[in-house]
């Protein structure tokens, strides 16, 4: 029993984690057909940033309650403008040349990681983090680390707080209707370029803050960590169905437990496979992924 | 004659390597509706879409004598433009108020959310219904609804009335009449019935080029001329509008007996 709540929370806290990778995958993806290979690069920013800024260097940050918090802060705002500047100066520009958009964000998908690795070296550094998060709890007979429940409330606030932009705001309603017909957005008189940005910022920020607590999860940041992630963010957001934020929730939750079991009661690595397996099954089913469609 | 509100001059589209618009060129009366006419395949829907920036183009589009054809499509738009495109382009996924408050220009003057209900009062009704799930009638009245927003001078409509039953027809036609008393209309239209009801003036393109401009009346009263033209034998195309034209439309000609098949009684 203990076994099986230990891996359902740990599966939940990984769920979490590609959630946030995937959610801005997703919205991108749905409103403007980008393919942004460069998300895990975004991952990797935001972690390397909360991880400088936690070690010390950002006067004020450091590796206990505030100061963590304002490392956290300050590696997804890091991450944002990494993304914004990254749709204005590679993405927009290409907007008529998709062939080359994808492969340009391929590059920077390659690049930063080499380039983290070239500043701070190709191992895994220990990250940082408060004591008070490096405990345990128990929960029905099992010991479960509690930077699950952290990963696991990061998620919930994001995805509440995306339900409310695209449902509440005008932006929101902007980026559904982009969705469906950008060119018919334009056509009303909006400007969907704007939205572009807008959303490259808001997925640049969910990834961004999965770096930066995933460092928590994983215990150290290594510049291949968002790379390897992304995958299984792509697996997620196919899953889901382009576009959709409920069907990336939905398709987190199942490839974070899915993973944990499989890797748990058969040979570890076969998790992975399993992952696999299951996008082909669900797509043998649901061509369009669970929902296949947005909200 | 006053100068006219657009001014479309030698309009090129080419999509793909192909040439779709050979040099278009084009006048949208200051008031009242202008037609353009075409067979089927002529290119009425890319000019519409070349006039908009909605795809590549060259040549001139003079809106009120001011070129815009460097313009971003919303920045056009916002200069007065509504356009209600031949699929509709309604937002399935979103419901009819959401289609219609996209349609909303903030810092611009106030919606006509009291115009747009009056006419179609309908919409008021399903307000929250998916706009997917409306039927063809009710989803051009939202298009349609979303050009009469915001103040435009101009509404552009792509065969408005396509598709949908007789007397739906008759609405939209009548909506239509209604609005071109307060804004100018560039209608593309393949019912003659309604051509001849709402469009004083008209231009008639063939093979992505102009091919004639003029008034309405004078084209249609000349039978081989419009079957020239225009083609004949649309069935299913026609159709009717039912209600006797009302008080202040333009001088119709006198019924001709060898106008063309899609001309059916007015
Ligand atoms: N995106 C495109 N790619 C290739 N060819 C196109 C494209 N758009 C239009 N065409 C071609 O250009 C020609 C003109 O098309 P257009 O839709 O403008 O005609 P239309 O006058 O609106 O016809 P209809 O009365 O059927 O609506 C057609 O032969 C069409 O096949
Ligand atoms: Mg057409």
């Amino acid at each position: 029993m203990s076994t099986v709540v230990l891996l359902t929370l740990t599966g939940l806290g990984l769920g979490a984690l590609y959630f946030l990778v995937a959610s801005g995958l997703s919205l991108i993806f749905g409103l403007m057909d980008v393919l942004n290979f460069a998300h895990g690069a975004l991952m990797s920013i935001g972690a390397y940033a909360t991880w400088w800024a936690a070690s010390g260097h950002l006067p004020g940050a450091g590796s206990g309650g505030v100061g963590f918090a304002l490392a956290v802060l300050f590696g997804t705002a890091v991450g944002t403008a990494a993304a914004v500047l990254l749709e204005l100066a590679v993405i927009r520009p290409l907007y008529t040349r998709p062939r080359e958009q994808i492969l340009a964000t391929v590059g920077v998908g390659l690049a930063v990681p080499a380039l983290l690795s070239a500043i701070w070296g190709a191992d895994a550094r220990p990250f940082p983090g408060p004591e008070a998060l490096s405990g345990t709890f128990g929960l029905l007979g099992a010991e479960v680390p509690l930077n699950r429940l952290v990963l696991i409330a990061a998620a919930a606030v994001v995805l509440t707080a995306l339900h409310l932009f695209l449902g509440r705001t005008r932006h929101g309603l902007v980026v559904r209707a982009g969705v469906e017909d950008r060119a018919m957005v334009t056509a009303l008189g909006i400007d969907v370029r704007k939205a572009f940005t807008l959303v490259f910022a808001i997925g640049g920020a969910a990834a961004a803050l999965g770096g930066a607590i995933g460092g928590l999860y994983f215990g150290s940041v290594d510049p291949a960590q968002g790379t390897s992630l992304l995958i299984f963010a792509f697996v997620v957001v196919v899953m889901g169905g382009m576009g959709s934020l409920t069907g990336a929730a939905l398709a987190s939750v199942a490839v974070g437990l899915v993973q944990q079991f499989a890797n748990y009661y058969t040979t570890a690595g076969l998790g992975d496979l399993a992952v696999v397996v299951l996008l082909a099954a669900l797509l043998l089913v649901r061509p369009r992924g669970l929902t296949g469609r947005l909200a | 004659m006053p100068a006219p509100l657009l001014t479309v001059r030698d309009l090129k589209v080419v999509i793909g390597g192909r040439h779709i618009l050979h040099g278009v060129d084009l006048e949208v009366a200051a008031s009242g509706t202008t037609a353009l006419l075409g067979r089927n395949g002529a290119g009425k829907t890319t000019t519409v879409r070349g006039i908009l920036g909605l795809v590549p183009r060259t040549g001139s589009v003079l809106l009120d004598g001011e070129e815009t054809v460097r313009l971003a499509t919303h920045a056009l738009v916002r200069r007065g433009i509504g356009y209600a495109p031949e699929d509709r382009g309604v937002f399935a996924a979103l419901t009819v108020a959401e289609n219609l408050r996209l349609a909303e220009r903030p810092g611009a003057r106030e919606p006509a959310y009291d115009l747009v209900y009056e006419l179609f009062p309908e919409l008021r009704q399903r307000a929250r219904q998916a706009a997917g799930t409306l039927s063809g009638g009710q989803q051009q009245m939202v298009a349609i609804a979303r050009t009469l927003l915001n103040g435009n001078r101009l509404i552009i409509a792509d065969e408005p009335t396509k598709g949908l039953a007789p007397k739906v027809v008759t609405e939209v036609a009548q909506v239509l009449e209604r609005a071109a008393e307060a804004v100018t209309v560039l209608l593309v239209e393949q019912n003659l019935a309604v051509v001849r009801r709402l469009a004083q003036h008209c231009a008639v393109l063939a093979d992505g080029r102009t091919a004639h401009r003029g008034p309405t009346a004078e084209l249609l009263a000349d039978a081989d001329e419009a079957r020239r033209l225009l083609g004949v034998g649309r069935a299913g195309h026609g159709g009717t509008v039912g209600t006797p034209a009302r008080t202040g439309t333009p001088a119709r000609t006198a019924a001709h007996p060898a106008a063309p098949t899609a001309e059916a009684d007015v």
